[in-house]
């Protein structure tokens, strides 16, 4: 280990490695230095000056942020000189600025209303530029409505559609004056590359990105009494929506959400993780059959490796940068849009509600749902499959509107028929879950035994690493299985597209070993998804992530083949997985797109 | 500080066509001689931020790296700067010599010569001089090449770190500092960037020796200098002369017997009114301009029909276009100045307002991200505070 | 293959797909085609391997890397300081009412683009201008008007 180096700071003293910044010293002594620009999950770029601080025999301030701490270096960070600059940053900000905060969308969750207020900045000392007058807002996104008068140019958002997500949707154009952050040739978000992801949402500090909300047309349809309103929870809602309610990050709130969608009027609250384990029997029969042509030999033509499609923005990644890796895309649905079209068939015949009444409403952790649920063949039930995606946020805007205490509400239970679910389901929110669940299932179907890892937990495939792989030989598989005996299955698991694309461009030969890739388009996969309370960071995933294994561990059946109510499902309608039936309704297909 | 008469000397464009006698002469030598002599030569950067050249060759040559790099710094675009295209044109060949025993002190192999789009015209001959260098380089046996990339119109791509981003292919969007080019410049690697007449002084160092260039100039400004001399002047021009003299011997010489101040440095630089003219010294440690001469040698002059008022609209115009926009000191700063002094001018905002501008370009000066945005404050303090009537009437 | 597309691959077979090489190859089609227009961009970013959105980006910074249409010949008169007392205005007003367009407009006859632009190294000779990569100094109308006159013969029809 290396020397560490010693500094102080406000006169205390602190010890720290070679290459940490001064703000990380701070940080380390619980001083708070303001910061706009920076962000755990991003390179620094030290653009926005706020974090400025004094360094003894250094003329100039220093940016906190972008300086690494030196030895012996004595650091003032709130001076008089150091105020003063600081306020003049905020002011210069807010000169740039359309600061019509009651109007906003962030109010109250802005990065910069948040430290003018802590500054005090009481009046403005410098004429407004109003050059924003001239923006346009961006709104024609389902899923992300960019505004560039609110925007203070951090280049966050940059940032991470290039370095999380290797997309570079967004750039940063033109300079001086005219430096804006803008799309190629200033399209609509809606025609260009962009995923919907919501990582740039996730990591922008003001109002200028924003998920586009369905809130009031949701309160509309809870109110009318014609509507059967029925929500479903996306699994890793429940391991972050506390933390909109001031709860640590990690906490579950499975039972308080379910009673605080009954309070708000939902009509029937069920769970998409009952599709979580309803995909993984549909995906893995995808799968085995996939295996059998081609390990068996039966089809040369038929593709391998099988790759997830449960994120929308992976599935529109894909169609965009890579059409020549189309075929391997699985053609199951997403749980969201499997569920949307159950509901209006067999929920809707089940309960003897006539579809056009129901009003179908997921709790997602993401924006690329909100896109997902409006594309034009995501009607298989005859209507359209999903009527609204709302976010964990706006979830967490609504409870709040109600005038709900979250944190003293009771737990109660999801309804029957769609909301029974296993550990495996609960898992799909992390990153490598769809795998690991695939996993349990595919193998004891081939081997008749459970998958040889201690209590199920396949550890392999866990973890905040961008690519994971894993092997599992079969042995003694099941006599109709006889053709897998000995064969390796080789799994990848990527979260990030700036990971997937990583994958995606290995050459055919190192491609083409792998049987089964795990793609989520958000870091952590769904629980650090674009619609998930912000902020984020490593450690907030990582808690999050620890939740939903413990979700995982705390369930009673643990593997998708298990839940009685899917298993019912296919008794009752659908037949057995890959059916015509499921077919008709839980598959899809893919659109070639443009590159750019 | 120490003063001197103001002498016309003639090193730089005097070309004797001796450049291969003294690129083998130079090279005879070992790296640390070399380092030495610019060392003791006292021989600081022509660019702008007078980094003395020795030390930034030393610090290069030992810092680790696979590769190293030398570039030139050509992108030449401070308003009223115009010499290095005059050497690029007329002794180019001394230029690619000190770049030539640059890279052999520091270990580099390849040398790059950033050149500003506005001077394509200068490509073709530049590349024939190229290329007969490269010939005789390989006839020597010296590992080194050199080649030109164009800039495209964006002024801040002179700074050291934006020429790095823009080399490689991004928006000239100045980095951090530090790490320092001599640790981490271009590709990450250790570089050495120098600016044209900087490369072209070490080459009369290594023709005529240390000794002899520290007998020009003053203390702490060595040498001599090229001055691109424009504005109010009958004999607008390149002048290269001793580094020392008074503000009031230059204007002696090169005004039009009615200047009422002088620009000095380009508009990052410093508005020097007429009464200043005695106290200025033109070098590095110039009263008036603090630590450094600002730069590139501009003197921009200006007579006494000329509003100052219509002088910093001018440079604010600049920079409001030309910061690169990344930081938030200069890229607001730059417009809330210029629409301030013509808020002021029109009698939207009193004269207070100057006041506060002033508080503002103080801010910038501590907080910006690079070298523009912390110069802004230069001309806009020195205009505003001599120049104040012509502000507001 | 249409013009631009092979104009790109060649620009691009030529100097390298590194990203390094972006501003060369930009610089390359807008050598020939006075500007970089949506399809050469996108073409630049699939041959580069970039989004395009990077292309434009980058493009955006350099004010010599223009993406709306140009004339065949960009006047750039220089606008900084020394050449605006030099009298950049007369130069400008000859221009304007030889060409008949204002700064930022182009000829209907897509001949001449008329620009302005920031120090071009000529401040002791100034008025000055670039006619695309041509440098001009020392104007005064009359001189600008044969010019541009010369110009005006050259011109492809
Ligand atoms: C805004 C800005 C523009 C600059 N432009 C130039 C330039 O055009 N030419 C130049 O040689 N140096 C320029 N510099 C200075 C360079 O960053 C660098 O210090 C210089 O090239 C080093 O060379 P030197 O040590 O030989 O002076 C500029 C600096 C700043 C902050
Ligand atoms: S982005 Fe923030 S500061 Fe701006 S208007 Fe919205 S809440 Fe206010
Ligand atoms: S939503 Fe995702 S892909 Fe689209 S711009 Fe934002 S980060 Fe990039
Ligand atoms: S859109 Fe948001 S993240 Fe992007 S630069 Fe603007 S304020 Fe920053
Ligand atoms: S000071 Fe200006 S030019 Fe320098 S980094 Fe900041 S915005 Fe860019
Ligand atoms: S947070 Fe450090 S410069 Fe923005």
């Amino acid at each position: 280990m290396e020397n560490k180096v010693q500094l102080t700071i406000n006169g205390q003293i602190v010890e720290v490695q070679p290459g940490k910044s001064i703000l990380e010293a701070a940080e380390k002594l619980r001083i708070h230095i303001p910061t706009l620009c920076y962000h755990k999950d991003l390179c620094v770029k030290g653009n926005c000056r706020v974090c400025v601080v004094e360094s003894k025999h250094n003329k100039r301030l220093v940016a906190a942020c972008a300086t690494p701490a030196e030895q012996g270096m004595a650091i003032v960070t709130n001076s008089l000189k150091v105020r003063n600059a600081r306020r003049h940053i905020i002011q210069l900000l807010l000169a740039e600025h359309n600061a019509d905060c009651t109007k906003c969308y962030k109010n109250g969750q802005c990065e910069l209303q948040r430290i003018a207020a802590d500054l005090k900045i009481l009046n403005q000392d410098f004429s407004e530029l109003n050059q924003w007058k001239k923006y346009t807002v961006d709104y024609y996104s389902p899923s992300i409505i960019k505004n560039d008068s609110k925007c203070i140019r951090c280049q966050r958002c940059v940032r991470t559609c290039a370095e999380l997500q290797g997309v570079n949707a967004l750039t940063v154009a033109h300079k001086g004056e005219k430096m804006k952050i803008s799309t190629f040739l200033a399209k609509p978000m809606s025609e260009v590359v962009c995923t919907n992801c919501g990582q740039c949402v996730n990591h922008c500090p003001t109002g200028a990105l924003v998920e586009r909300n369905y809130i009031e047309e949701v309160w509309a349809a809870l109110a009318d009494p014609t509507k059967h309103v029925i929500v479903q929870t996306a699994p890793a809602v429940r391991v972050g929506l506390g933390e909109e309610f001031g709860l640590e990050p990690g906490t579950r709130v499975t039972g308080k959400m379910v009673t605080a969608l009954r309070q708000l009027g939902f009509d029937t609250v069920l769970d998409t993780d009952f599709t979580a384990d309803l995909t993984i029997l549909e995906e893995g029969t995808e799968l085995l059959g996939r295996l059998k042509s081609s390990v068996a030999g039966d089809n040369a033509d038929v593709k391998l490796p099988v790759i997830s499609s449960c994120s929308p923005g992976w599935i529109k990644y894909i169609e965009h940068l890579f059409p020549n890796r189309l075929s391997h895309l699985s053609s199951c649905k997403s749980p969201q849009q499997m569920f949307g079209a159950l509901a209006k068939t067999y929920y809707a015949a089940s309960r003897k509600i006539d579809p056009k009444s129901i009003v179908s409403v997921s709790i997602m952790p993401c924006t690329a749902k909100k896109y997902e649920a409006g594309r034009p063949e995501m009607c298989s039930s005859g209507y359209r499959d999903v009527d609204y995606v709302l976010t964990t946020r706006e979830l967490a805007i609504m409870i709040k509107q109600a005038g709900l205490d979250f944190g003293v509400l009771s737990e109660s239970a999801y309804d029957k028929l769609m909301g029974q679910s296993t550990g495996a389901a609960a898992i799909f929110g992390a990153t490598g879950g769809v795998m690991e669940a695939a996993l349990r299932t595919v193998y004891e179907v081939v081997t008749g035994r459970e998958v040889p890892f201690e209590a199920l937990n396949i550890t392999p495939v866990r973890g905040m690493e961008g690519i994971r792989e894993a092997a599992i030989e079969v042995k003694n598989p099941l006599p109709e299985w006889q053709f897998l005996d000995g064969v390796t299955l080789r799994c990848a698991v990527a979260h990030g597209l700036v990971n997937a694309r990583k994958l995606m461009e290995l050459p055919a030969e190192r491609f083409n070993q792998y049987h089964f890739i795990e793609i989520m388009a958000c870091p952590g996969g769904c629980l650090g998804g674009g619609g998930q309370p912000i902020p984020t960071s490593p450690e907030i995933r990582n808690r999050r992530m620890e939740a939903i294994y413990a979700e995982d561990m705390g369930m009673p059946l643990r593997k998708s083949h298990d839940n009685p109510e899917v298993q019912l499902l296919y008794a009752n309608y659908l037949g057995s997985p890959n059916s015509k039936k499921a077919h008709e309704l839980l598959h899809t297909h893919y659109t070639l797109r443009e590159r750019f | 500080m120490e003063q001197q008469l103001l002498k016309r000397i003639d090193l730089i464009f005097n070309d004797e066509n001796d450049w291969q006698e003294i690129l083998d002469q130079t090279l005879a030598h070992d790296n640390t001689y070399i380092i030495n002599a610019l060392v003791s030569s006292e021989l600081k950067g022509r660019g702008g931020a007078g980094f003395p050249t020795g030390l930034k060759w030393k610090l290069t040559s030992e810092a680790p790296g696979i590769e190293k790099y030398m570039i030139c710094n050509a992108d030449e675009g401070e308003p009223g700067t115009f010499k290095d295209r005059e050497i690029l044109s007329r002794v180019s060949f001394k230029v690619l010599v000190a770049m030539a025993v640059c890279a052999r002190v520091i270990g580099a192999k390849e040398g790059i010569i950033y050149l500003r789009g506005e001077y394509k015209y200068l490509v073709p001959q530049l590349n024939k001089t190229i290329a007969e260098f490269g010939a005789y380089c390989g006839r020597t046996g010296l590992d080194f090449n050199v080649r030109i990339f164009l800039g495209s119109g964006a002024y801040i791509c002179g700074e050291e770190t934006a020429l790095f981003e823009s080399l490689e292919g991004h928006r000239g969007e100045p980095r951090n500092k530090p790490p320092f080019p001599t640790d981490y410049g271009f590709r990450g690697m250790p570089t050495v960037v120098n600016n044209v007449e900087t490369l072209v002084h070490a080459y009369t160092i290594f023709k005529y020796g240390a000794a002899r260039f520290k007998e020009l100039g003053v203390a702490s400004s060595r040498g001599t200098k090229l001055f691109s001399v424009s504005g109010d002047t009958p004999i607008a021009g390149i002048y290269e002369l001793e580094l020392g003299m008074s503000l009031s011997q230059f204007v002696e010489e090169f005004g039009d017997g009615d200047t009422k101040a002088v620009q000095v440095g380009g508009a990052s630089g410093f508005l020097v009114p007429r009464k200043k003219f005695d106290e200025t010294t033109i070098g590095f440690q110039g009263r008036l301009t603090g630590v450094s001469l600002p730069t590139g040698g501009s003197m921009m002059l200006f007579n006494s029909s000329r509003s100052m008022y219509n002088v910093l609209n001018n440079y604010l115009d600049f920079f409001r276009e030309e910061s690169c926009g990344q930081c938030t000191p200069c890229r607001v700063g730059c417009q809330i100045l210029h629409k301030g002094i013509e808020e002021v001018k029109r009698g939207e905002r009193n004269a207070k307002y100057l006041q506060t501008l002033l508080l503002l370009t103080e801010t910038m000066q501590l907080t910006a991200k690079c070298g523009l945005g912390q110069s802004v404050a230069n001309s806009f303090s020195s205009i505003v505070e001599n120049f104040w009537e012509e502000m507001i009437y | 293959m249409d013009p631009v597309k092979s104009l790109v691959t060649d620009l691009v077979s030529r100097l390298g797909t590194h990203r390094e090489n972006l501003l060369p190859v930009l610089q390359g089609v807008v050598e020939q085609q006075q500007y970089l227009s949506e399809y050469a961009m996108i073409k630049v970013a699939e041959a580069m391997n970039l989004s395009a959105a990077e292309v434009y980006g980058t493009a955006t910074f350099y004010s010599f890397l223009e993406n709306k249409k140009m004339g065949q010949y960009i006047i750039r008169v220089c606008k900084t300081i020394t050449c605006s007392m030099k009298g950049k205005q007369q130069i400008l007003s000859a221009i304007e009412e030889m060409l008949k367009i204002q700064i930022g407009e182009t000829t209907p006859d897509g001949v001449f683009t008329l620009l302005q632009t920031n120090c071009l190294g000529w401040c002791h000779k100034g008025p000055a201008m670039l006619v695309n990569d041509e440098v001009y100094s020392d104007l005064t109308p009359e001189k600008v008007r044969d010019i541009l006159q010369s110009y005006l013969k050259t011109a492809k029809s």
